[in-house]
């Protein structure tokens, strides 16, 4: 299902907004118990008035964006039973281009975690295997536009929440640059990393919804300021030219096992297609010490900052109260209760992190190795238009897999796409082919990512690429 | 043992704008609970700060008027613990770039100069209110988000009385330059008090302790006075001071502890991710700096070294803006400057207090009372007729002209006029020329038939001269 063929539909009349709508609710309930896409499921059609391109187009929600009257859980106990009182800009923006919402999708609890499988109301499991997960933590919509039951959904992407589950399920999921997209009313994880971004079948119906939410908020000081492009009008530049890099370290095949391997193979066929399109492909360089510490600084800063975005969970003020004898006792309950362990533990860990006598030696080094990264990136983005990376180390893992600990070294190509998130970066995944045989065939993803505020070009360069393989 | 005390203050104080800190809600007073209230202000998930502007502008013109150093960046850090009134279980409030920085404000402690170092001035946000019954509470969130502009100053002050000047002269900073109403029993100032004990000709700090949120001024001072005497009592029993934070008890005029540093709080400071760091250009700070009025401080020593009204007038004068201000409107006419401010902290203020009324509602204008000061001290009418005009002028919103003509007050001053009436006094009463011309004291009996027949309107001084020389002639 893709917007362009949903649009035809609707403009020639052969089907209604509600015809349209309740095919969407109907695939959404008829998909529920097998993949667990949603925590709520909006049957109730509304009549929409609008004329913009999204005008009658179903969508959905990631359920830690704000909406007023619609129960947002952020798949976690303790708001189990929360109902804002206001809407998130950017489902304000969508209502208002006449985009008729069907649901809010299950993610990882509170956005933290990157399997599908941590929300309270259950695993979303992956549209191509069911015992395998969508990745996380914008799990559910990721499923739920690869089960065709929308052609787009809200995400939000803090360290590759919206790019791992769209690389897992050979989906298109864009995180734009920081700003770009307002985040009042998305839950925040880590304030200075979290992201809106869109999840869709291919790059055109990204950049139609893109050019939609994005934009200046007077309630988002951080949102950029508006720019006089339409990035749709803009996917079909010529390319030729363009110059490209990887990173050496993280593509080195001698860190890998066999299956990453043959997921490095098909990352050079891509390289080869780039060259095919018209553009330069570059091997550049970056220090091994810097690259293991990513991930380390990425959880101080994203755990010390939920810490304290978290905290307004308490059951005094809205939320699921767990009752006590003293406004402390309420407090400590409600939250015992409400988070998972996992959820706890972080907490736990961004707490120590900010303590006055750790706060130096942890959270602001972390941030110091974050801006060492970002000027190192700056730099490169200075000679290159973007950088172009597999998106995931592995295919999506099986449900029942033990995630084995690994030598961070090991790691790296499972959390580079924290580079976008560190400097604010847009990037985008798109699906490059696939890996396995038979049964066990799965979607791998291609990493692209440009220099702030080159949102434009760096859809642009996706779109190339992606019908570079169509034409195949 | 002797101990000089040292004193430590932390001021906060809510600004007066159209909306709140960081949410568009009305930031105004009012008795109705949770009625100015935005989903910011409950620390709904997903809500963003927004700075307002207004606040921040009106925290630098204070920076300005404790000549405070501005940084080029305002940046924002939150505060971290849990507490039932603070929803977001942070507070946005400043900790690396505060508004203004290093500063100081001079004061006139009984007519001594002192100058009280300012270390920092920050913006941040107050917390809801709560109200406490018997086994629940309630919470009014009108607060929750209102601007408060917190200054800290040294450890400089040495007395209670020198510590209440200070407040009473950052109070009045507020009041001249709009910034806040400041009204102690509206919550909007309140005070965090330091205090420590140190032996006489030592310059080594002694340990001090904390007593926060004290409301108004004249718990301050008790306050203050109540921990200097217990701290003495422990010193001087040989006990030791323990940095700690201690509660005044005003019932028992006491302090007792509330918690000590042990328990003390990690807040766990880091930049506020949602707002980036605000840029103060020089051109803004130039123009907040020209809207700055003159101050209460310069203003009282211009009225005492300048215009020689004493400490105590000079102080009425100034410890309200309305009233300074009325007088700076006086003097701008041409009058006499101490004789106006004589009138009014003498029988204007006096009226006013007794009928309970603020100087901005009254009907005597400064031209008004500029015009009866004159008439005055042109001798047109008396000093004791100018307070009953006075009296009639605020009552019956007359020019002070046309109420000393209704009255029929208008001194005879002319000589002419005088000198009719002198000679006719002069032929009723032969006997007393006689008795003058031997020696007798009836000059001031004359003088007074001269002021019997003309209903006291004669200029008295006018009157005694051409009796004189009518009666040199004689």
């Amino acid at each position: 299902m893709n917007i362009r063929e949903v649009r035809s539909e609707l403009d020639t009349g052969k089907s209604t907004v509600k015809d349209v709508f309740l095919y969407s609710v109907n695939m959404a309930k008829k998909y529920q118990k097998e993949y667990n896409s949603f925590v709520t499921i909006l049957d109730d059609y509304l009549e929409v008035k609008s004329d913009s391109i999204l005008s009658g187009i179903p969508y959905a929600l990631k359920d830690n964006i704000s909406t007023k009257g619609i129960l947002t859980t952020a798949s976690s106990k303790i708001l189990a039973n929360y109902v804002p009182v206001y809407n998130a800009t950017v489902y304000d923006k969508l209502k208002s281009a006449g985009a008729t919402l069907v649901g809010k999708t299950v993610m990882d609890e509170l956005a933290m975690g990157g399997t599908g499988m941590t929300g309270h109301t259950g695993i979303v499991r992956n549209p191509y295997d069911k015992e395998r997960m969508t990745g996380g933590s914008s799990a559910g919509s990721a499923a739920c536009v690869k089960l065709g039951i929308v052609p787009f959904a809200i995400g939000s992407d803090t360290g590759d929440s919206v790019r791992k589950p769209a690389s897992y399920t050979g989906t298109v999921g864009f995180k734009p640059t920081y700003g770009r997209i307002s985040r009042y009313g998305l839950f925040p994880y880590a304030s200075s990393l979290d992201t809106v971004g869109v999840i869709a079948n291919n790059v055109y119906d990204v950049a139609v919804v893109t050019d939609v939410i994005k934009g200046r908020d007077p309630r988002d000081m951080t949102s950029l300021p508006d720019e006089d492009i339409s990035y749709v009008d803009n996917l079909n530049n010529d390319i030729k030219g363009k110059k490209l890099f990887y990173i050496k370290e993280i593509v080195d095949r001698s860190l890998y096992g066999t299956e990453t391997n043959e997921l490095l193979d098909k990352f050079d066929k891509t390289i080869d297609k780039c060259k095919e399109l018209g553009m330069e492909v570059y091997e550049e360089s970056i220090p091994m010490e810097l690259l293991t510490m990513i991930y380390p600084a990425y959880m101080a800063i994203s755990n010390a900052e939920a810490t304290s975005n978290d905290a307004n969970l308490t059951g005094i003020h809205f939320g699921n109260t767990i009752d006590g004898k003293t406004v402390e006792e309420i407090i400590t309950n409600t939250r015992t209760n409400g988070f998972s362990g996992s959820i706890k533990r972080r907490f736990i860990i961004g707490s120590y992190i900010l303590n006055k006598e750790n706060q130096d030696r942890l959270f602001l080094n972390a941030c110091r190795l974050r801006r060492m990264i970002v000027d190192k990136m700056n730099l490169l983005f200075k000679k290159y238009d973007a950088m172009i990376l597999p998106t995931t180390e592995t295919v999506a893992p099986r449900i029942d897999e033990k995630i084995e600990y690994k030598e961070e070294c090991n790691m790296l190509l499972d959390r580079h796409l924290i580079i976008g998130n560190f400097g604010g970066y847009p990037s985008i995944t798109i699906p490059c082919g696939i890996c396995g045989i038979e049964k066990s065939a799965m979607p791998i993803g291609l990493s692209i990512t440009g220099n702030v505020y080159n949102d434009s070009l760096v859809l642009n360069i996706a779109n190339k690429i992606q019908e570079g393989w169509f034409r195949e | 043992m002797k101990y000089v005390p040292t004193i430590g203050l932390e001021v906060h104080c809510e600004l007066k704008t159209n909306s709140k800190n960081f949410s568009s809600a009305r930031n105004s007073y009012t008795d109705i609970p949770n009625t100015n209230v935005s989903p910011v202000d409950i620390g709904y998930p997903g809500i963003l700060p927004v700075v307002n502007m207004e606040a921040v502008r009106k925290s630098i013109k204070m920076a300005l008027a404790l000549n405070c150093t501005i940084p080029e960046y305002l940046s924002f850090e939150r505060k971290n613990y849990f507490y039932p009134d603070l929803p977001k279980g942070y507070q946005i409030t400043q900790t690396k770039n505060p508004i203004g920085k290093n500063g100081y404000v001079m004061i006139n402690v009984d007519g001594e100069d002192k100058k009280i170092e300012i270390l920092d001035t920050h913006l941040e946000e107050d917390t809801a209110s709560l109200d406490h019954y018997k086994d629940y509470s309630l919470l009014d969130y009108n607060r929750c988000g209102v601007p408060l502009l917190e200054t800290v100053t040294g450890p400089c002050m040495h007395s209670s009385r020198e510590a209440i000047t200070f407040l009473e002269t950052l109070r009045n900073i507020f009041l001249y330059c709009d910034i806040s109403d400041a009204r102690s029993d509206r919550g909007q100032i309140r005070c965090d008090v330091n205090i420590s004990l140190a032996e006489e000709g030592s310059n080594k700090l002694g340990i001090r302790t904390e007593m926060k949120n004290i409301n108004s001024f004249s718990l301050v001072k008790e306050a203050i006075d109540a921990e200097i005497k217990r701290q003495e009592e422990v010193l001087n029993s040989g006990g030791v001071i323990n940095q700690e934070t201690r509660r005044y008890d005003s019932e028992n005029n006491t302090t007792h502890l509330l918690r000590s540093k042990e328990d003390a709080i990690d807040y766990r400071y880091f930049t506020e991710p949602n707002i980036p760091r605000i840029r103060i250009s020089k051109e803004l700070i130039n123009e907040i700096k020209s809207e700055i009025p003159v101050l209460q401080y310069d203003r009282l020593i211009k009225y005492m070294n300048e215009y020689k009204i004493n400490n105590k007038d000079a102080n009425t004068l100034v410890r309200n803006k309305d009233i300074s201000d009325y007088y700076e409107e006086c003097i701008k006419y041409n009058v006499d400057k101490l004789m106006v401010s004589n009138w009014l902290t003498g029988d204007v203020l006096g009226y006013l207090n007794k009928n309970n009324i603020e100087i901005r509602n009254i009907s005597l204008t400064p031209k008004m009372l500029v015009d009866l000061v004159n008439m005055i001290s042109d001798g047109k009418i008396s000093s004791h007729q100018g307070k009953q005009v006075l009296v009639k002028v605020m009552e019956e919103n007359k020019e002070p002209s046309v109420v000393v003509k209704e009255m029929g007050l208008e001194q005879i001053s002319d000589k002419d006029e005088i000198s009719k009436i002198v000679d006719k006094i002069l032929e009723d009463n032969p006997n007393l020329v006689t008795d003058y011309k031997n020696g007798k004291r009836v000059f001031d009996y004359m003088v007074g038939l001269i002021m019997k027949e003309t209903r006291g309107k004669a200029n008295p001084k006018i009157a005694a001269l051409v009796l004189k020389e009518k009666l040199e002639c004689i």
